[in-house]
């Protein structure tokens, strides 16, 4: 009896094309030099390059995570990637018109125009190229707010006081290898402040690109919510197909000053690898956020690509009050591996969190959910809701579940709740019974699985991840 | 319309029919009866094409074509339906969306133009009648939290939405109450037309009090072994499912 939940063939990554562009490269490897490289192209503050260093010389004693990751990959030669690349043209930018075309050609071809039509629907994109953003859309307009959507290479010429304040506040450049790595490096990302008592009028949008062969990515963002502002910005990634892996290490801190609130979703598409494992993205990212004072911070996030996604979106629960939420849905198929989740760090009285994972696997790829869940002695009432579901597509996949609960306050409350169920034959067939072809049923029973994510998303993004749900387990099952 | 002969199946290595002969013509209603392990959920789950069985010989032949050379769907496309005994939990998908998606991909194969979400709608409210139901029970997910009943009397409205050319009921009738019995087989009874045919699997004759059969077949031992109209059904309840295996010489 042959199961038609088996064979494995990787689908096409639609958004492989390579866009031929002159770059500005730095030479290949890391040392003080390359810093001082990076920190000069972009004419730099001297404190920040003076951070940046430190951030260097911590790292040089720190040892990539191997141990304890349910991840598994050859150590990557630090002295082998280019820390900067930038497009040619891409110097100074006044508006969009002097962005190069190629440039607006590929973004269009990745689905996201800049101009006005994609303004009228209500987005503003900062889109980033390798290493530097090429252009903001619809900042004036943000501006007449008060609002900052820049760049982080341009809030560090523009707005170098509120950078300063808030530049590792979250995420210290001590914090982890990546992390260090990254402040040591990061050569572009988004910079966001919304000022006090602001609500954000529309949804800022990120999108990331690696081009550039054997480049890094290292951006990073910052966003800070004033008192009582509030924002939801959206983050999509892809990169084209290669056959060496790529390092991708960035950092996102997000503060949420009190009564502030800051919705982070991300919609991650980098290439995969091929059906054997070779190639794809190691996404290995530092994302954190601290909640003051009834402050609420909320992460969502659709993982469909990379190789290797090393991840753990947390929130420190700081005030009183203050909520942090981790919405997720993370797919491996083929030879992807993914350990990703959450910490949330209860440290005010009456904080509260609630962790949905929800792990796919397909193929041979191998999901781990690992959360932290920590109620410090001084969070009187803090209360924690967990629900982590995993579902296994075929006989060669695994599901892993790795939570860590700490709770030092008697009147703190945690509930756990997990679940793994397997897409059966005779969910399938009762698919089929009713017409629906295998793709459209695995698609549909999987996008029910995760609706409880999907739900989350801001409904543009919620239509994209639907989509790449069923690309990404195209094939998943002959 | 539906031509079977000499039907042979296994699951692993336990042959379950062992050579079924039945001829279903357009407009009639077959009762197929028999005791438990006879082998009648085995014959429905076949014409659907469920994949943990394996045909090991025979033929049939739906409307011209070879029934087992077509994938599940297809023949779903080209009017087969199968009403679960078990019918499958898919949470997180709302009734609508699922029916709607059905329906639509069967238009498609008729090549017919997709309904949007409003005009299915109307579709809908039409069919919700054939079981009684208002239209709350389609936000809910597909069978998820229902009870027995309410499950067999979803698979009676995914029928009438998708009015199937053959439709089989597959035991369609356990776990009901009386009242909805009374509900799934009037639905069922609406159902009927001169241009579709209806085979019922079911263990005992109650059912048959209410979708009247046009012939009755008894299964044992994965073969046919006495066919009759309507009256064989009362025989079969007055004298048990012994007596029809006696008969027929059948161990």
């Amino acid at each position: 009896m042959s199961s038609p939940v088996e064979t494995l063939v990787n689908n096409e990554y639609k958004y492989g094309f390579v866009t031929e562009i002159d770059a500005d490269v730095a030479p290949r490897g890391l040392s003080e030099d390359i810093i001082r490289l990076i920190s000069s192209k972009k004419s730099e503050p001297d404190w920040l390059l003076e951070w940046r260093l430190k951030a260097f010389r911590g790292w040089q004693k720190m040892a990539e995570p191997h141990s304890w990751p349910n991840i598994h990959y050859e150590p990557i030669d630090y002295q082998d990637i280019i820390y900067y690349s930038a497009p040619k043209t891409a110097k100074p930018l006044g508006s969009l018109d002097e962005v190069d075309p190629k440039l607006l050609e590929t973004y269009a071809k990745l689905g996201i125009p800049l101009h006005e039509q994609k303004v009228l629907a209500g987005v503003a994109v900062d889109a980033i190229f390798d290493s530097v953003s090429v252009g903001t859309s619809y900042k004036a307009r943000l501006m007449e707010q008060g609002i900052i959507f820049c760049s982080f290479g341009e809030a560090v010429r523009e707005h170098p006081d509120l950078v300063r304040t808030w530049l590792g506040s979250v995420v210290p450049s001590s914090d982890n290898f990546f992390a260090a790595l990254n402040a040591a490096v990061f050569s572009d990302g988004s910079f966001v402040y919304i000022p006090k008592g602001v609500k954000c009028p529309m949804e800022l949008s990120t999108y990331f690109r690696i081009n550039s062969a054997g480049t890094g990515q290292f951006e990073r963002t910052l966003i800070v919510a004033d008192e009582g502002a509030s924002v939801s910005y959206l983050e999509g990634c892809t990169a084209p197909k290669r056959d060496t892996n790529q390092l991708h290490a960035a950092v996102v801190e997000l503060v949420a000053l009190d009564n502030a609130s800051i919705k982070y979703s991300t919609v991650q598409n980098w290439y995969a690898g091929d059906e054997r494992g070779v190639g794809g993205i190691y996404n290995f990212v530092t994302k954190r956020g601290k909640a003051q004072t009834n402050a609420k911070i909320s992460w969502t996030q659709v993982e469909t690509g990379s190789a290797i996604t090393w991840k753990y979106p947390s929130v420190i629960l700081q005030g009183d009050n203050s909520v942090g939420e981790f919405y997720s849905v993370a797919v491996v198929n083929g030879r992807q591996q993914a350990d990703t989740g959450t910490k949330m760090i209860h440290i005010g009285k009456n904080t509260r969190s609630t962790i949905v994972s929800k792990g796919i696997s397909a193929g041979q790829g191998q999901n781990s959910y690992r959360g932290q869940v920590r109620m410090l002695p001084k969070a009187a009432g803090a209360r924690n809701y967990t629900q982590c579901d995993s579902m296994l597509i075929g006989n060669r996949c695994g599901a892993h579940t790795f939570p860590y609960i700490d709770v030092q306050n008697p009147t703190a409350s945690l509930e756990h709740e997990a679940s793994t169920s397997k897409i059966g034959e005779d969910q399938l067939f009762y698919c089929k019974q009713r017409g629906l072809s295998t793709e459209n049923a695995i698609s549909m029973i999987v996008n029910g699985f995760c609706k409880e994510v999907f739900k989350e998303l801001p409904m543009e993004f919620a239509v994209e991840a639907q989509k790449l749900l069923g690309v990404s387990l195209e094939g998943s099952v002959g | 319309m539906l031509e079977i002969r000499g039907l042979r199946a296994s699951a692993g290595d336990n042959e379950i029919l062992r050579g079924i002969d039945l001829t279903v013509n357009a407009g009639e209603v077959h009762a197929i009866m028999g005791p438990n392990g006879s082998g009648k959920s085995t014959l429905a789950q076949v014409l659907a094409g469920h994949p943990a069985y394996e045909v090991t010989g025979g033929q049939v032949t739906y409307l011209g074509q070879d029934l087992l050379e077509m994938e599940p769907e297809i023949r779903a496309q080209a009017g087969v339906f199968l009403a679960f005994q078990y019918p499958v939990e898919i949470p997180g998908v709302s009734n609508a969306y699922f029916l709607r998606a059905a329906y639509n991909e069967i238009r498609r194969a008729r090549g017919l133009d997709e309904l949007d979400p409003m005009d299915f709608l109307d579709v809908l409210e039409e069919k919700l009648k054939v079981v009684e139901w208002g239209p709350e029970i389609m936000s809910r997910a597909v069978n998820s939290g229902f009870s027995g009943g309410e499950k067999k009397r979803n698979e009676i409205l995914q029928m009438a939405v998708l009015e199937p050319k053959l439709a089989v009921l597959d035991e369609t009738d356990s776990g009901l109450d009386i009242d909805a019995l009374r509900i799934v087989a009037s639905g069922v009874n609406r159902l009927r037309r001169p241009d579709n045919a209806t085979i019922v699997v079911t263990h005992y004759q109650r059912l048959l009090n209410y979708i009247v059969p046009d012939h009755v077949h008894v299964l044992s031992g994965g073969r046919i072994v006495k066919s009759g109209g309507k009256e064989l059904a009362l025989e079969l309840e007055a004298r048990g499912y012994d007596w029809v295996e006696d008969t027929a010489g059948v161990a």
